[in-house]
């Protein structure tokens, strides 16, 4: 299997031109893409340039990046300057950017080659990638099936291998969900450790930049390349970023894993849970210690979650209005009907919805009931994780209740959508570390997804769990076959 | 509990011009997400501090240094009307 860390050393030494990789996997990519509609647009151009770049710099003996030449994948909701950036919306159809953020940036830096912007719910609101205005993804491993969301794009594309990594942003599970679903790596960093410069906002204090791979050492080879202080996010932290590789060893001798009670609610598929059952069984023959944990204020997560979501994102998105970019509604005869028509014809109907609640929860007379009431839950679901921290190392559970869901499953019901993301969402409320990685199928042949949650900025120990399970297993290695 | 008249007011608040079906499927769908989020009610808070940001980081400052951004024009070329270099709108008065 080609892996992100393999293929940088073959074009490191030569063996194959990052031009040559570039123009194979942009083929590959669209041929691909007319089944499973992972990318919103190709860059060509750019990625073509990029390689070439990182052609001539070998060819001239100059040090290149870690990530030199390897295609990647990004959300549509990250800004490139003079690119097309939609957020999947209408109301961003022709935005082009004037800045790029931080994370393609360092991207760009350590050599990697874009080769496309990927697909998502609207906004980044949603857990199927439905709610795109451009149309649906397709789960490689069954094309009648949602990619989860709202990464969904780009959890697609690398299960389909139209690319080797990708970036996401998770708000409330929005990269380990979909990485469950579609059979691959997904992470969620420490609230903080990726700028959010130059991420589209939908949630901020709850918003974090993470990659997608094939194995967690190519995710962590893109962590290492994306993370890091940005004086440009005010959130960012100033910290020192290990070497995440260091952490990968096969073994958890002495490592204390706590099982989250309330992650294997009612809603769990029994295959969920078989595979859940037989992944704490590889965890103990590696080393591991297990044990039971209750969080009990985790079953508040998700009403916590959509209270402060869509409050932030109500404001957030305020900025949509039709004055400085973006679409404009024609023929409104003065501003405050402009303001309106625009955001009815630009916003879909989840945006709409999420707006709706969010100014509602932090209007007069009802901010106390709602947005406060859930600020003050999420310091005791913060709390349980503390709590739970002090007695192990690592948190798991399923990364979802079930597998990946039928198109037109959930949409008309918001709220059972929302439920897909119940084990992901108190995760983002607390700002700690979680990836998401395969461990097993159910028997539809659809990918089921292990959740290894770290205290914030222990990455280093959810690397190395994830890592250990990974090597004493092969759920990694299967490969979709859905042409 | 949610009525059509809140959400009309919502909407308002909110800058979007409802039409009638979403005024009637907005009403019925926060209804029931907030019969749902009530559940938060059953849960004692009192003398719970409130959480604003998932990692404490208060009172970012920096120097007052002047930064100029390099693509202005970039910036204006966003415009959905733009006039020389100013961004055009509808008539601000009634």
């Amino acid at each position: 299997m080609t892996s992100i860390a393999e293929l940088s050393r073959q074009i490191l030494n030569k063996e194959r031109s990052a031009v040559e990789v570039a123009q194979s996997y942009l083929e590959v990519a669209q041929q691909r893409d007319a089944q499973v509609h992972a990318f919103l647009h190709f860059l060509p151009e750019q990625a073509l340039a990029q390689a070439r770049a990182v052609d001539a710099k070998i060819a001239a003996g100059e040090s290149v990046g870690a990530l030199a030449g390897v295609p990647l994948g990004i959300k549509d909701n990250m800004c490139m300057t003079g690119i097309l950036t939609t957020c999947a919306s209408k109301i961003l159809e022709h935005y082009r950017p004037p800045y790029t953020a931080t994370a393609i940036r360092r991207l760009n830096e350590a050599g990697a080659v874009l080769i496309g912007k990927t697909n998502l719910d609207e906004f980044a609101m949603g857990s199927s990638t439905e709610n795109s205005a451009y149309g649906p993804s397709r789960n490689p491993w069954d094309l009648g099936r949602v990619p989860g969301g709202s990464s969904g794009g780009s959890a697609a594309a690398v299960a389909a291998r139209q690319v080797l990594g990708s970036l996401g942003s998770d708000t409330g599970g929005s990269i380990r969900q979909p990485a469950a679903f579609c059979g691959i790596v997904g992470l969620k960093p420490t609230y903080g450790l990726v700028s959010r410069y130059g991420l589209i906002a939908f949630a901020s204090s709850l918003d974090q930049i993470g990659p997608f791979a094939l194995t967690v050492e190519d995710s962590a080879l893109l962590l290492q390349a994306v993370a890091g202080y940005d004086p440009l996010d005010s959130t960012s932290l100033k910290v020192e970023i290990p070497d995440y590789r260091k952490s990968l060893i096969p073994d958890l001798k002495g490592l204390r894993v706590g099982v989250v009670k309330e992650f294997l609610g009612e809603g769990t598929e029994p295959a969920v849970a078989a595979a859940f059952a037989k992944a704490l069984e590889v965890l103990t023959e590696l080393g591991a210690t297990v044990k039971e944990v209750s969080c009990p204020r985790f079953a508040y997560g998700l009403s916590t979650y959509y209270i402060i979501a869509t409050s932030e994102a109500s404001a957030n998105l305020a900025r949509y209005d039709g004055v400085k970019y973006g679409l404009r509604a024609e023929h409104a005869e003065s501003l405050a009907p402009m303001y309106s028509k625009t955001r009815e014809q630009g916003f879909g109907p989840e945006v709409k919805r999420r707006i709706m609640l969010g100014t509602y929860a932090l209007s007069s007379g009802y901010y106390d009931a709602y947005y406060l009431k859930a600020q003050k839950v999420r310091t005791l679901i913060k709390e349980d994780y503390l709590n739970a921290f002090q007695s192990v190392d690592v948190l798991i559970g399923p990364t979802t209740p079930t597998t990946a869901f039928a198109f037109g499953e959930k949409v008309d019901d918001p709220l059972s959508m929302y439920l897909s993301d119940i084990c992901t969402i108190p995760l983002n409320l607390a700002g700690v570390a979680g990836i998401s990685i395969p461990c097993g199928f159910d028997s539809k042949g659809l990918p089921i997804g292990l959740q290894i949650m770290a205290n914030a900025l222990e990455e280093p120990k959810m690397f190395r769990t994830a890592y250990a399970y990974e090597q004493a297993t092969e759920w990694h290695k299967r490969v979709p076959d859905f042409s | 509990m949610i009525d059509r008249a809140q959400v009309q007011k919502v909407a308002f608040l909110a800058r979007l011009e409802l039409d009638e079906q979403e005024e009637e499927r907005f009403t019925r769908q926060l209804q029931s997400i907030l019969g749902y989020i009530e559940e938060l009610q059953t849960l004692d808070t009192k003398g719970v501090a409130p959480t604003t940001r998932a990692i404490e980081v208060n009172n970012i400052a920096r120097t007052d240094d002047l930064q100029p951004f390099e693509n202005r024009e970039g910036i204006l070329d966003n415009a959905p009307a733009r006039m020389e270099d100013f961004f055009r709108v509808p008539r601000i008065m009634e």
